[in-house]
């Protein structure tokens, strides 16, 4: 498929001009659910289950949310939030155990849940890319790292095969690896951490997507490493104009390089606020009890570990609407009644009944 | 770029040298084992190679020329002179040097044992694959049965149950005696094996008696291993399915058939490639039992009609003769995954 | 979830059938086994003999039945036998290391380096053609599992917390492997067994099946299926087809609640 004719392309390119700055971009929208402009990215209502040994856990219930061209996004929640499951299953490469029961996907002009697995894989990779935390072993451990970049151009792009290796090592190049011609050759065991997901970084970005998911891009990596694969994601992004989705853990770095942020709880999404809003004035209990539990700068796994009680069990047919009831000191009466999502101004949107 | 290219061809010699070098202490344990064996021979050796009616004299006599008057360290110098020399002793029923008639017999046992390994893998490996890719279908069902199943046959008894269906009721199979129908005649020896020597002598009446004789016995054989085969397949294809890298294959689009294939199912390969030494321990044991069962004239056979005479030299020789080949197997099946695998030759 | 119970269900009923036969073989035979009838001889199944007589006209029902307790015998002992030693031995490769890690390790590797079945007819050809010999190799080509098995369980397990207590509060070395780590290792030892169990069984039936062992007028099912080979090209089936059938049926039981056992104590390995 000829990446000019693809439907997100095509559009973005006529939307992009009328983009406006990126700090504006948040602020258009009033709600999650209806935003203003048509977004690159929008999921409404996303069911997604699991069916494990001890019965169907609801992994996803009910997500809904917008990215914007360009705009960058954090996802922070605890693992098992279902923060990665959600771009999984967009993606469409869920676990066989998974069944997405309800919902909807646009990207771009493309329905990613609707559309024949042969159409999605043919957007994936080329206009919606994802990298891996983990990235030695989420990287092909018997394969030479250029033929795996070649793999991805082979599949989305025209390169004439002796266009190949040169192409590939621009990649390596593009994503800052010293002496790419030689990395070309190596296996991911002969590379580090950082480097092995600069890599990663050039498989995603070989067919310059609108828009990456970086799901936990730096958890595993040393602290000096963290920072560059982070400015190297926010360098490509700015000069591609591409949309980012960061998945994390770690609020301080969400709050660094985000514009806004959406915070996870047990399959819902409890919380989404431009990234200074969210600082400044988290509404829901758990952020709030997130952001209390440490300083500012400070926030990571640790510290949304700390928050009292623990994630309930999903597979429970008497969960609660709100999931974070049980664990939640605001609780009233009216939280056993139906969700709700308030919008408090601002672009800040909470899921509470009785918001701090 | 040369330097690497150096660097990987050093890196490649010493994982040769390390894998021959590691190869070794298990010949030498291979060697040594056998030679206790034939200390513990139930008897006193030189009464027995001198015969029921020789003289204490001759005994003596006997007993000195084969340096059984000598300390064990000494024996065991001698012992393994003569393994350097090939000498494995005697025959006592045909009265010819053993390691002579071994070599005559191997291309028989290893063409049937090569062609039941062939087999089994053609046949397990596809089916491990469709197992773990459609997990709880009736394919994955049928893998678990035909796991189970496979590894509580005793090859002794699917041969014959396979001859009296094959051979005696629907009269498909040749009768179950020895490698050729007497009617033909061998091919001329190129390579011992002969189904690859009836097809250079490009004479396909030959090529297809020969076939019909093997065919039951391969069969017999690879039944018994089809079930490790394909078990360790469907459970490392479904580990690597799994895997982080599969994930990221199928996260940038490439199409299914070269994620299973080139992502999948090479790194998936890697763990059954070691099993392979496993399944030459049971392809090697069986084969005993079905050489004796379809009157297969291997060295299998040749060392049960040694032990019915007690006629001690062929099964020793067939044991160390055996196990070398086995540490000879394992060693090429070492070289191998250091091909397939990039890290093994690497690493320690 | 319900169909691998059921199969477990089946292997538990199958295997306590045989322990059965095993046990009160001797007195439920509807013949002695080892008397013979020219008469009689090589009749096919019927209301008489439900499973044939063999060429001398003995009972091939009774001689199945009282074969059980021979092969289930040589297989207890065998693993009993691997068991013990491989999981003493085992123990303290894992638990000295050193010196005695690398001998046992070195023993355990110089066994596999052999095709396991052909070393056991090697050693019962060099021992002697005894039943006891049978054990003894059946037991020697076992004994690699345990000994891995044992030392691996141990290695991981002897800087654990209770390990350390126990050295702590000054309980000796022998005292720690006896009393704390050996009940530790138990499980994945006893799925080691059960999977062992089976393949036992057909080492020794093999090793009759070509004449080592057993011999006859004694009745074992490898001898008795080398008995009908001759045979069967000449269509009496029933004479290896039974005592076949029989060990098939045995070390599938076997292999069945192995893996039942294995998935109860370690769902992980699962396959």
């Amino acid at each position: 498929m000829n990446a000019a004719q693809s439907p997100v392309t095509s559009e973005g390119a006529a939307a992009a001009a009328m983009v406006p700055s990126r700090q504006h971009a948040h602020r258009a929208t009033t709600d999650p659910a209806t935003p203003a402009r048509v977004p690159l990215l929008d999921v409404r209502d996303l069911h997604v289950q699991f069916q494990t040994r001890t019965g169907v856990a609801r992994v996803l219930d009910g997500v809904s949310l917008h990215v914007d061209r360009g705009e960058t996004l954090g996802i922070v929640g605890e693992s098992g939030s279902g923060k990665s499951v959600f771009f999984l299953a967009l993606l469409g490469i869920l676990e066989a155990n998974a069944r997405i029961t309800s919902g909807s996907a646009r990207f771009g002009g493309f329905d990613l849940l609707g559309s024949s697995e042969a159409e999605r894989s043919s957007v994936r990779g080329r206009e919606l890319a994802m990298v891996f935390q983990n990235p030695r072993a989420a990287l092909n451990p018997i394969r030479r790292v250029g033929q795996q970049i070649e793999d991805v151009l082979l599949r989305h792009t025209a390169t004439p095969r002796h266009a190949l290796q040169a192409r590939a090592v621009d990649a390596l190049r593009r994503v800052q690896i010293a002496d790419p011609e030689a990395r070309y050759h190596a296996y991911p065991f002969e590379l580090s951490g950082g480097q092995c997901q600069r890599v990663m970084i050039a498989m995603a970005l070989a067919c310059e997507p609108a828009l990456l998911i970086a799901d936990e891009p730096t958890t595993g990596l040393d602290v000096t490493t963290q920072a560059a694969i982070m400015a190297l994601i926010a360098r490509i992004a700015r000069e591609n104009g591409m949309a980012t989705i960061l998945v994390t853990h770690d609020l301080g770095l969400a709050g660094e390089h985000c514009d806004r942020i959406a915070v996870m709880h047990a399959g819902h999404l409890v919380e989404m606020a431009p990234a200074a809003e969210l600082f400044a004035r988290p509404r829901h209990p758990y952020t709030a009890r997130l952001l209390a539990s440490t300083p500012y700068g400070a926030l990571s796994i640790d510290a949304l570990t700390s928050v009292p009680g623990q994630l309930p069990d999903l597979t429970r047919t008497d969960l609660p609407p709100c999931r974070f009831s049980e664990r939640c000191d605001r609780v009233l009466p009216a939280c056993a009644g139906p969700r709700v999502m308030q919008d408090t101004g601002e672009g800040h949107h909470v899921a509470c009944h009785n918001p701090c | 770029m040369n330097a690497q290219r150096l660097a990987a061809v050093r890196a490649g010699a010493g994982f040769v040298l390390r894998r021959l070098a590691a190869a070794l202490p298990n010949l030498l344990g291979v060697v040594v084992v056998t030679f206790l064996l034939t200390r513990a021979l139930p008897g006193d050796p030189a009464a027995y190679f001198a015969g029921p009616a020789a003289s204490r004299e001759a005994i003596e006599e006997v007993r000195r020329a084969l340096g059984l008057d000598q300390g064990i360290a000494t024996q065991f110098g001698f012992y393994l002179r003569d393994l350097v020399q090939g000498d494995l002793g005697n025959s006592i029923s045909t009265g010819r040097p053993v390691a002579t008639e071994l070599i005559e017999r191997l291309p028989a046992s290893l063409e049937l044992t090569l062609i039941a390994l062939l087999l089994a893998t053609l046949i397990a490996v596809p089916l491990g694959v469709l197992a773990a890719t459609r997990p709880g279908s009736v394919v994955d069902h049928l893998c678990r049965v035909i796991a189970t199943v496979g590894v509580s046959l005793p090859t002794f008894f699917t041969g014959l149950l396979l001859a009296y269906v094959f051979y005696f009721l629907l009269g498909w199979a040749p009768p179950p005696t020895g490698r050729l129908d007497p009617a033909f005649s061998p091919p001329q020896t190129v390579t011992g094996f002969y189904l690859i020597d009836a097809l250079f002598a490009l004479d396909g009446e030959l090529l297809a008696a020969v076939a019909g004789q093997i065919a039951l016995p391969a069969i017999t054989l690879a039944l018994f291993v089809i079930a490790p085969i394909s078990r360790m397949t469907r459970a490392s294809m479904l580990g690597v399915l799994s895997s982080d890298f599969v994930r990221t294959a199928r996260a940038v689009g490439l199409s299914r058939t070269r994620v299973l294939y080139v992502y999948a199912l090479r790194n998936a390969l890697l763990p059954v490639v070691t099993t392979l030494g496993m399944v030459f321990s049971f392809l090697l044991g069986s084969s005993i039992l079905v050489e004796k069962v379809f009157a297969w004239p291997g060295v299998g056979s040749y060392a049960l009609e040694a032990l019915v005479a007690s006629d001690y030299a062929p099964v020793q020789g067939f044991v160390l003769v055996l196990a070398a080949l086995y540490v000879l197997l394992n060693l090429v099946i070492d070289l191998a995954y250091g091909v397939v695998d990039p890290r093994a030759r690497f690493e320690g | 979830m319900r169909r691998e119970n059921l199969l477990t269900v089946v292997a538990a009923s199958l295997f306590v059938f045989f322990v059965l036969l095993a046990l009160f073989g001797p007195w439920l035979v509807p013949y002695d086994p080892l008397s013979t009838s020219a008469g009689a001889a090589l009749s096919p199944p019927d209301a008489a003999h439900w499973f044939g007589t063999d060429a001398l006209g003995r009972d091939i029902l009774s001689r199945v039945i009282v074969a059980t307790r021979l092969d289930f015998g040589i297989a207890v002992a065998a693993v009993a036998v691997s068991f013990l030693i491989g999981a003493t031995l085992g123990c303290l490769a894992g638990f000295h290391g050193g010196w005695h890690d690398r001998i046992i390790s070195r023993l355990a590797d110089t066994i596999m380096a052999f095709p396991l079945f052909v070393l056991a007819m090697g050693v019962v050809a060099a021992m002697g053609n005894t039943v006891a010999n049978i054990v003894i190799a059946t037991a020697l080509i076992n004994l690699p599992f345990y000994i891995r098995v044992a030392r691996a369980e141990v290695n991981v397990r002897r800087e654990a917390g209770y390990v350390e207590a126990a050295r702590l509060s000054g309980a000796s070395d022998t005292r720690i492997l006896v009393m704390h780590l050996f009940p530790n290792i138990l499980p994945p030892m006893m799925v080691q067994i059960s999977l062992n169990m089976g393949w036992a069984i057909l080492n020794a039936a093999g090793l009759s099946f070509i004449g080592l062992g057993v011999r006859p007028p004694a009745a074992e099912w490898g001898i008795m299926v080398a008995d009908g080979a001759q045979l069967i090209v000449s269509g009496e089936w029933w004479v290896a087809f039974f005592p076949g059938l029989v060990l098939m049926l045995a070390v599938f039981s076997f292999n069945l609640l192995g893996d039942g056992l294995r998935d109860l104590i370690d769902p992980r390995r699962r396959t």
